[in-house]
């Protein structure tokens, strides 16, 4: 058997008393592809830190290529051939494409002079193992996501890397760069390379795994072959139990006027001629690829970018939606996909969140707030979704993912929408949460409130939606009700170009 | 312990201060510079005249710094303060030479008086508007927008005033020179009702409170459903108000109004805004806090100047005291959020 | 490639600094004489030192209002020291010492900022606050005209002379070689030195450079400490050029500065700017000030002017890349919103 590359035993770390690892250990050799996995905030970040130099653990041993490290850094790290690409990129919107690539290189060799013929040289090189072409002079910041990508992994490959660790590295690409990006890896590993893929979509962990290493608060679960594991027993080892959910029936008055009907909608570049309505009770999906315009058509219903053409109608009446504040007037609430930046005030209180949607609706005479209401209002909705805090007063950053999620919604719920569009309602949320969310996204339903979800999370659109429809190059192109579909063939149809 | 419970317990501000470590860290601060000036001049520290005195001079930063403190929350700056209260304290000063005769009856004076001031604060409104559209509607950064208005301001008053001072015939000399129950000066009585109100604004109106919220996130204000632009330009025009506020109280101490009058009060208010614990990326801040570093600062001057009061230059250690101080409290800061970090 | 040059901010500065000059000459022959353009670049010289210093924080991603302390810190001690020591050789020991004063006062800039990761704008509200207090207090507070021999002949170094057809004697001032120096320096270390280039990338994304293995920390020493180094060398010419060494002045004109690199393309969010785009503002804001006169404008309006042309220079880019923003959103929407979402573990 050869030597492996990189080996840990028994790492454990704690932040502060918490302990994100424990007893954690890893052996990946070369050519090989390791599948981390792990909900969130099961130590899978700093498991990769650690590796990189960035973090260093409080015990254990790290072995690389038969040395053992005492303390690692990050020069360290990279002179050892270990490259992370990771989730948010790291790459600096301010410089060229070319010297992103090129610029950890330079640094490893320790030049202090910049060579900017090299400098394109080494990066065209780079874009030739990964097959692709991009504009070297582009600033990384004008270029799109997944082209940012692209661009991570140029950067990784430059380095004659030994391990390259991908970090949710599938996040902004669409399923067919995807499948660009499996043939690299499997590139790469040809030559040798070992990977450490880190992802929490499983059909993806499958897909490409040579190796699964299962975390669940900071230990480790299962460590083993990933033919052996299939969706099923990975969803029960990342979460240690075994999740059923129940299906969404509608059971409204088919009888009764749409609350919403989408008649032409077209917006130049994003979508075109989308028709649609949506039922008081329904739980109506909306899924395709990215690029697909279905976000744009979150944006357009909310007022953020208007539609140039069409017809909304409300309740049967139509309505013009020209800004946040129409669409708000006008009963449809919207919660954004990225709860960080778009979604939460993570510094201030968990209170503030909650009334941040409905200010304007607490006053009691005059300028002032309403203080009872105000109380009345936040200990109404932490208790309804269950929010899970010891004082309302905390900031909202000491909540996990799926509590905040909770909250952003408990902020729309207030303001008693009749519409409420939930862009990837639990996306970054792990599999235990998920569930509960989905529990009362159909609860709100039952209650009357018309949902549409958009998303590209197959699972979760079959457990909660009764009606699906599937976008492709800004158009509604099919429409399923859920009773008469399977998994299979909506993953079939989403995919199919 | 339910939600009920934390909400309603009567123990608000001791858990306030336990919580905002900078607060309490401000106020001990205060309490030291204190006792060690009362230790080292008993005489004429710890007294009533220096009371009266020490109330009477730190108004004006103190309001200045609650201008520019609302104008940070949001996650902007104000730096155009200063050149708004010269150039409010000139309109107001040139009204009241033109409409008030040196022989004037007292109801001429009182009326003509109350239009100076109106003038003022309107002006100030109205400047404080400029600098909410540059903002909100064009969007200029803050810090660039303001620089730029600052500029403009002050050279519409050169303009106007051809760079003279203008006098205000001694009109408004009362709020310099007037002590309610012979103990408060009217400036610090003017500090503490703009200090009152601003508290209450940003604690229980919704303005206030969207104030916090766009400076925290402003893109999920936005999705929110709160009218960004104009919160923004409300704050600004706040900031504005409060300059102008400052424009009558410089007319009532100097009697004069002058286009590059304390042009260092901008940096320094600055200084307190942030030693008092406003995040100057927006989102969190309180008035408690201005009012502990600017008595901090106070205490510092005045206590500083009596000792140095031999030495030639004693008030420029002042400075020097200020920005240490600063600097020893941002220092302080660093090592007990990491303290707070390991354990 | 040409439209890529058109849309950048240094490109329309120029354009309108070559505008102005255009409308001003056609106004006032005058201002094409050698005279008139000596005095620009005897103005330009101090703004010009003092802003590339900016340019190099603001690329950082940092701002910093102390250097014009640190500058009139470093020319006042150094003014005092030697004529204390009774000196009466030549003005290099001047530039020497007030060099490494300013690169004292800079480091203790960059000891606050790297050590403890306190915002640069902080620290050097603080510093700016001290430097000045303790040159005032400590150091002395009047102003000193009979400075020495070797800084009261600075004042006429002049590289060469030219008399123009009324008889009178002008000359360019030998100073405006020091910026041009240090111009030529920063563009180098900015442009060809991975140090420069890590200037850029800490303005980009710290974190990100950071985990690439950029050594942070030295960078921002290095920052601060040339800023320094730069304002104690344009202090002294200040002094120099006014024959005089007062400690109340220069502590004002930080603001101004700020606004000239940043009318020359600097971001004040980090990561951009260039030495070329920082030049041509300082340009834009002394030949818009020194040219009022001759354009029959009351000096009085200077200010006016200048302010306006800040807040028209700030929003002209501005609403251009809305318009750009606009025109991408809908490449970038479904994208961006993608991006920093997903698990985070």
């Amino acid at each position: 058997m050869q030597q492996p590359f990189l080996s840990l035993t028994n790492i454990s770390k704690a932040y502060g008393g918490v302990k994100a690892l424990e007893d954690v250990s890893l052996t990946v050799y070369p050519g090989e592809i390791h599948c981390l996995v792990g909900e969130n905030g099961s130590g899978k970040s700093t498991l990769i830190k650690i590796i990189a130099g960035v973090v260093q653990p409080d015990s254990g041993r790290i072995v690389i290529n038969g040395k053992e490290r005492q303390s690692l850094r990050p020069m360290d790290a990279i002179a050892e051939g270990i490259e992370v690409i990771y989730q948010d990129f790291s790459l600096f919107p301010n410089l060229s494409v070319a010297e992103n690539i090129a610029l950890s290189h330079e640094l490893a060799q320790r030049k202090r002079w910049v060579n900017w013929r090299e400098v394109r040289a080494i990066a065209t090189e780079a874009m030739r193992k990964v097959n692709v072409s991009l504009d070297l002079d582009a600033l990384v910041g004008d270029v799109p996501v997944a082209d940012k990508q692209l661009v991570a992994i140029c950067r990784a490959l430059v380095q004659n890397a030994r391990l390259i660790i991908m970090d949710e590295a599938t996040t902004a690409l669409t399923e067919r760069e995807i499948r660009a990006l499996f043939d690299v890896i499997n590139n790469v590993k040809r030559g040798g390379v070992a990977v450490l893929f880190v992802s929490h979509k499983l059909d993806e962990v499958l897909a490409i795994a040579d190796k699964a290493l299962i975390i669940r608060n900071g230990r480790v679960v299962v460590d083993a072959d990933a033919r052996e594991l299939d969706r099923s027993k990975m969803t029960y080892y990342m979460t240690g139990r075994d999740i059923e959910e129940s299906m969404f029936e509608w059971r409204g008055d088919p009888e009764a006027p749409p609350l919403l009907e989408v008649r032409h909608l077209t917006s130049r570049g994003n979508f075109s001629d989308v028709s649609f309505e949506l039922r008081s009770g329904e739980i109506l999906g909306i899924t395709g690829l990215l690029g697909s315009g279905r976000t744009e058509l979150a944006l357009a219903l909310f007022g953020v970018q208007p539609a140039d053409s069409g017809e909304i109608r409300i309740a049967g009446k139509p309505v013009s939606i020209r800004s946040i504040q129409d669409a708000i007037a006008n009963g449809i609430g919207y919660v954004p996909e990225d709860r960080l930046t778009e979604g939460l005030f993570l510094e201030r209180s968990i209170a503030n969140n909650l009334v941040a949607r409905t200010l304007d609706n607490l006053r009691s005479k005059g300028p002032l707030l309403d203080a009872d209401r105000v109380k009345t209002q936040i200990t109404e909705w932490v208790r309804r979704l269950s929010i899970k805090t010891p004082n309302p007063e905390l900031p909202a950053k000491s909540l996990s993912g799926g509590n905040q999620q909770r909250v952003v919604l408990a902020k729309w719920l207030a303001s008693k929408p009749r519409v409420l569009i939930l862009n990837g309602p639990t996306v970054g949320v792990d599999v235990g949460s998920k569930s509960e969310l989905h529990e009362i996204i159909k609860r709100l339903a039952g209650e009357g409130l018309g949902v549409i979800i958009i998303s590209d999370d197959i699972p979760e659109l079959m457990q909660t939606c009764n009606r699906i429809l599937l976008m492709r190059r800004g158009r509604i192109v099919e429409q399923f009700e859920r009773k008469d579909l399977t998994e299979a063939d909506l993953t079939h149809h989403l995919v199919a170009v | 312990m339910t939600v009920q419970d934390v909400l309603t317990r009567p123990t608000q501000w001791t858990r306030l201060l336990i919580r905002d470590g900078n607060l309490v860290r401000l106020f001990i601060a205060c309490v030291l510079i204190f006792v060690t000036m009362s230790l080292l001049r008993p005489a004429v520290f710890p007294t009533i005249e220096n009371f009266r005195s020490m109330g009477s001079q730190f108004p004006e930063i103190g309001i200045l710094a609650i201008a520019i403190m609302i104008a940070m929350l949001t996650g902007g700056i104000d730096l155009s303060v200063v050149s708004i209260a010269n150039l409010s304290g000139v309109l107001a000063a040139l009204f009241i030479r033109a409409v008030i005769p040196a022989d004037a009856p007292p109801v001429v004076v009182a009326l003509g008086l109350l239009g100076a001031i109106v003038i003022a604060l309107a002006s100030g409104v109205l400047f404080g508007l400029i600098n909410g559209l540059l903002v909100a509607r064009v969007g200029l950064t803050p810090i660039l927008a303001t620089l730029g208005t600052m500029t403009l301001y002050t050279g519409i008053n050169v303009v106007i005033t051809r760079g003279n001072a203008v006098f205000a015939e001694n009109r408004l000399v009362f709020i310099g020179n007037t002590y309610l129950f012979d103990l408060i000066p009217i400036p610090l009585l003017i500090f503490a009702i703009v200090a009152a109100a601003v508290s209450v604004i940003l604690n229980k109106t919704g303005f206030g409170l969207k104030l916090y919220l766009i400076g925290s996130n402003e893109k999920a204000a936005r999705f929110s459903g709160i009218d960004v632009p104009k919160t923004l330009i409300g704050a600004y025009v706040l900031s504005g108000l409060l300059a102008a506020i400052v424009a009558i109280i410089f007319l009532g101490r100097n009697n004069s109004a002058k286009w590059d009058f304390a042009p260092s009060y901008v940096l320094q208010a600055i200084l307190v805004a942030v030693l008092a614990g406003v995040n100057p990326a927006g989102g969190s801040g309180r008035i408690a806090g201005i009012v502990l570093a600017i008595l901090a600062l106070q205490f510092i001057s005045t206590g500083l100047n009596m000792l140095l009061l031999a030495v030639s230059g004693g008030q420029f250690f002042r400075e020097f005291a200020w920005g240490a101080l600063l600097l020893i409290i941002m220092v302080i800061n660093y090592y007990s959020e990491r303290r707070r970090g390991r354990t | 490639m040409l439209g890529r040059l058109l849309s950048k901010q240094e490109t329309l500065v120029g354009i309108t600094l070559l505008g102005l000059c255009l409308l001003i000459g056609a106004i006032n022959p005058v201002f094409w004489t050698p005279g008139n353009w000596f005095d620009l670049a005897r103005s330009a010289t101090v703004m010009g030192i003092f802003a590339i210093g900016v340019l190099i924080v603001l690329i950082s991603g940092g701002i910093d209002v102390s250097f014009t302390a640190i500058a009139v810190f470093s020319m006042y001690s150094t003014t005092v020291l030697l004529r204390n020591l009774n000196y009466q050789g030549g003005m290099w020991l001047f530039f020497l010492i007030s060099a490494l004063i300013g690169l004292g006062l800079g480091l203790i800039n960059a000891f606050f900022i790297a050590r403890f990761r306190l915002p640069t704008l902080i620290v050097t509200l603080g510093t700016q606050s001290m430097f000045r207090g303790f040159l005032l207090f400590v150091i002395g507070s009047r102003i000193i005209r009979d400075i020495p021999p070797g800084m009261a002949e600075y004042s006429r170094a002049f590289l060469f002379t030219v008399t123009d057809e009324r008889g009178v004697t002008v000359g360019l001032h030998s100073a405006v070689l020091w910026l041009v120096a240090i111009a030529v320096l920063a563009f180098v270390i900015l442009r060809y030195t991975m140090l420069g280039r890590s200037i850029y990338a800490l303005g980009g994304s710290r974190e990100a450079a950071e985990r690439v293995g950029f050594n942070v920390t030295l960078t921002q020493v290095f920052i601060y400490a040339f800023v320094g180094v730069l304002a104690g060398i344009a202090g002294m010419i200040y002094g120099g050029l006014n024959r005089q060494a007062n400690a109340q002045d220069i502590v004002g004109q930080e603001l101004d500065v700020i606004a000239a690199t940043v009318l020359g393309g600097a971001s004040i969010m980090g990561g951009r700017g260039s030495v070329i785009g920082t030049l041509l503002g300082v340009m834009l804001v002394v030949v818009m000030s020194n040219s009022l006169v001759l354009m029959g404008i009351p000096a009085t309006w200077q200010r006016v002017v200048i302010g306006a042309i800040i807040i028209i220079g700030t929003a002209v880019p501005v609403l251009r890349t809305l318009r750009q923003q606009r025109r991408a959103v809908r490449v970038e929407t479904e994208g961006e919103s993608l991006a920093p979402a997903g698990g985070r573990a």
